[in-house]
């Protein structure tokens, strides 16, 4: 996605999926947007979640493509 | 029951690896092996090396999570699991998944279900030279119906 690592400044515990919409890639489009036409994979803490999962002011958010190890 | 589970640039040894299983894992009937090697194509492209990430942390924790699922399906003696990252060139190893049992049965089962998780629910990525450049190996469909059918 063209960064390796931001921080964002939450002012209340918020979803997976919230903070989609908050983080904007390089070229404008918004991670949410983004993710109607690409499979992106997410992870909160080091454990994998979906859009529904809550993020806490010091979480640790990951967002990555489909995993292709072995 | 006896566990390794290693994330390295470093290559390694099959002897070794053998002999480690062997000498921890007690007198164990069966022993599966599986390795995986870089390929010098992909999808009709010639492939001239590898670059393999993962996510510190996370991607042992799952490995370590896999095994774990397989230590509930089947009694095992040992289970190692040892995947590189890093520059690869095409016929280096890339991973290694040894299971010891009592019998080959559970041993073949057991190898072959890490390995399927270990492709889909580990977090490592692929990037492929090719002659244009590079890019990023996209997931298979296959892949994931592999890892599935494990828990029909």
């Amino acid at each position: 996605m063209g960064r390796s690592e931001i921080e964002i400044v939450l002012e209340a515990p918020t979803t997976v999926g919230a903070l989609k919409s908050m983080i904007k890639l390089p070229n404008g489009e918004t991670l949410n947007a983004v993710s109607r036409t690409q499979s992106i994979m997410a992870a909160v803490d080091q454990e994998m979640v979906d859009d529904l999962a809550m993020v806490s002011v010091a979480s640790e958010v990951a967002f990555f493509p489909p995993v292709t190890g072995g | 029951m006896y566990r390794s589970i290693l994330i390295q640039v470093e290559d390694f040894s099959l002897d070794a690896a053998l002999a480690e299983l062997k000498m921890q894992s007690g007198l164990a009937g069966g022993l599966c092996f599986f390795t995986g090697a870089v390929r010098n194509s992909n999808l009709d492209e010639a492939v001239g090396g590898l670059y393999l990430e993962h996510y510190p942390g996370m991607t042992e924790r799952q490995l370590d999570q896999i095994v774990d699922e397989a230590a509930r399906r089947w009694t095992l003696h040992g289970a190692m699991v040892v995947h590189r990252i890093g520059h690869l060139k095409p016929g280096d190893n890339i991973v290694l998944v040894a299971v010891s049992a009592s019998h080959r049965g559970e041993a073949f089962d057991a190898c072959e279900m890490i390995m399927d998780y270990l492709k889909t629910n580990a977090t490592f990525w692929k990037k492929e030279s090719i002659p244009d450049g590079y890019r990023w190996v996209e997931a298979r469909s296959s892949d994931e119906a592999k890892a599935t059918a494990w828990d029909a």
